[in-house]
């Protein structure tokens, strides 16, 4: 019996559910440290407060219509990252010199802070849903065309030697050979550029006070609502993780068999 | 292979010919923006414009301080939030059950936007520099983290075995057998913690404060002074690209014998 509880507490979901208790534990600290006085209620509020602010800023504040706007930007800007970022990709590497002359200059877009950009962005495109867009697209357009680029060039040579040998045209050569060979790096290209793209879009809606979820958390610390601002960084970090999981399991499923 | 060596040069003259096309296209189809007046004036300045701004900012003192005030706080962050990500990331990766307990909270905390913690950051630390250094903090610690735990994993069996049968202590195992080993990692966690960390106190010296590069950029965006803006853009990238290239080749370089 007591094996079998200390084999179920070192398992893998014995643990995350200790991981759990333990986060539960802090917060639980929290309350009590806040409710003693130790620390400032009008800094930090009471984590039961913050909990019971999720509710009311979802029917006060319009949470599923500010969501709904943020996955129109993103969904946009994803758009937008497919077409131009996988087609730049192909661009390069079908032209073998043109590539190795852009492919530095790619990766150096890659270590750029891009979303700094965001006040040129608004002098051209206005205080708008196309700024945010326009932002979420540049911030993750680098790692789409380098893991197109990658997953091309990887192709085994055996595969397009059998092309060649049925003497299929280009066009065939890049439509059932070298497109299908290299969608597990376009994908993983893909969905870094979405998580880039949704990180900065919510980023810039903060910053310039427009649009979805971001602005939201910007509204509410602006009116010193403080278990609502908490509340707010609470519900865009849980759609952020349920992103991220979402594209990692639509990457899996789209991945071809290797 | 002498078919290769044939090619080389001519190969790096052709680079360098299409990059001086791409360069030469893009500069003239910008100052024939410039000129044609489709955008609102100074939306897109001439190059002369833009070149004379960047003059003008790298002799001007005022941008050193701002710039000084910046590379302060992102210095700070850094080591703040690189020696957090590197405690962080040993114990998770020396540790398989508090890995498995505490590290799916890191990746999933890693890629959310954190520019979002900024009103908590000032609430905390105030609206000067602590708000600004934290969000570096927040920023960095994570691709530290995550890269430290991952090349804690990585380290040879053998060195920690080496390391035990000598009686390190664990101050020992960590400076003596764990860092050594990680280099690599650990560097390239540090190459893209300092992309963050810039990005984070950036967008916050942009949001709120009287100091800074980012205050300057948006100071030049309230005052329509686009050439300054451009400038400082340009200057921005250059830095940022510059310190991300010397510690990817610290890394490089470092990882190479050991490869």
């Amino acid at each position: 019996m007591t094996m079998s509880a200390k084999g179920f507490w070192t398992s893998t979901p014995g643990a995350r559910i200790f991981g759990l208790l333990v986060t539960l534990a802090v917060l639980g600290v929290v309350e009590a440290a806040i409710r003693a006085d130790i620390v400032n209620a009008f800094i930090v509020p009471l984590p039961s407060q913050i909990a019971a602010a999720i509710p009311r800023i979802v029917a006060e504040e319009n949470v599923l219509y500010r969501f709904w706007q943020t996955t129109q930007e993103i969904f946009a800007a994803s758009v937008l990252l497919a077409l131009v970022g996988v087609g730049l990709g192909v661009l390069l590497y079908s032209f073998r010199t043109l590539r190795l002359a852009c492919e530095t200059w790619v990766a150096a877009l890659a270590a750029a802070p891009v979303v700094l950009m965001y006040p040129l962005f608004l002098v051209i495109f206005g205080r708008s849903a196309t700024t945010i867009v326009m932002i979420g697209f540049a911030a993750g357009i680098a790692p789409v065309i380098l893991k197109t680029v990658e997953g091309l060039a990887g192709v085994r040579p055996v595969l397009i030697d059998v092309g060649r040998s049925f003497r299929v045209s280009p066009a065939q050569q890049f439509r059932l050979i070298l497109l299908p060979a290299a969608l597990s790096s376009v994908f993983v290209g893909l969905r870094l550029g979405l998580v880039f793209a949704m990180i900065n879009i919510v980023g810039v809606e903060f910053l310039i006070n427009f649009g979805g979820l971001g602005q939201l958390i910007n509204d509410l610390a602006e009116r010193y609502d403080l278990p609502g601002t908490y509340a707010a960084i609470c519900f865009v970090v849980a759609i952020s993780i349920v992103f991220y999981v979402m594209t990692g399991k639509v990457e899996r499923r789209l991945r071809p068999h290797q | 292979m002498s078919a290769t060596r044939k090619s080389a040069p001519v190969l790096r003259r052709n680079l360098w010919l299409v990059r001086g096309a791409i360069v030469g296209t893009i500069l003239v189809a910008w100052e024939a923006l410039a000129a044609s007046g489709l955008l609102f004036r100074d939306v897109v300045p001439s190059l002369r414009a833009i070149g004379v701004a960047v003059q003008r900012l790298l002799v001007n003192p005022d941008f050193y301080a701002n710039l000084g005030a910046t590379a302060w706080e992102i210095g700070v962050a850094m080591l703040i939030g690189t020696l957090l990500g590197l405690a962080v990331g040993i114990l998770l990766g020396a540790n398989r059950f508090l890995s498995r307990a505490f590290e799916s909270l890191l990746l999933y905390l890693g890629p959310t936007p954190k520019i979002i913690f900024f009103p908590v950051m000032i609430m905390w630390f105030g609206v000067g520099a602590g708000s600004k250094i934290a969000m570096g903090v927040v920023s960095c610690f994570f691709p530290v983290a995550i890269s430290a735990a991952a090349g804690m994993r990585d380290i040879d069996r053998v060195l920690i075995r080496v390391g035990r049968s000598f009686r390190a202590s664990t101050w020992q195992m960590v400076t003596k057998v764990y860092l050594p080993a990680m280099r690599a990692p650990i560097l390239n966690g540090i190459r893209l913690g300092l992309g963050v960390a810039i990005i984070g106190t950036l967008l916050a010296e942009t949001k709120l404060s009287n100091r800074g590069v980012g205050y300057l950029i948006i100071q030049a965006y309230a005052t329509f002074d686009m050439p300054r803006m451009y400038a400082l853009l340009i200057v921005l990238f250059v830095l940022s690209i510059g310190a991300n290239a010397v510690i990817g080749r610290l890394g490089r370089g470092r990882a190479g014998p050991a490869a």
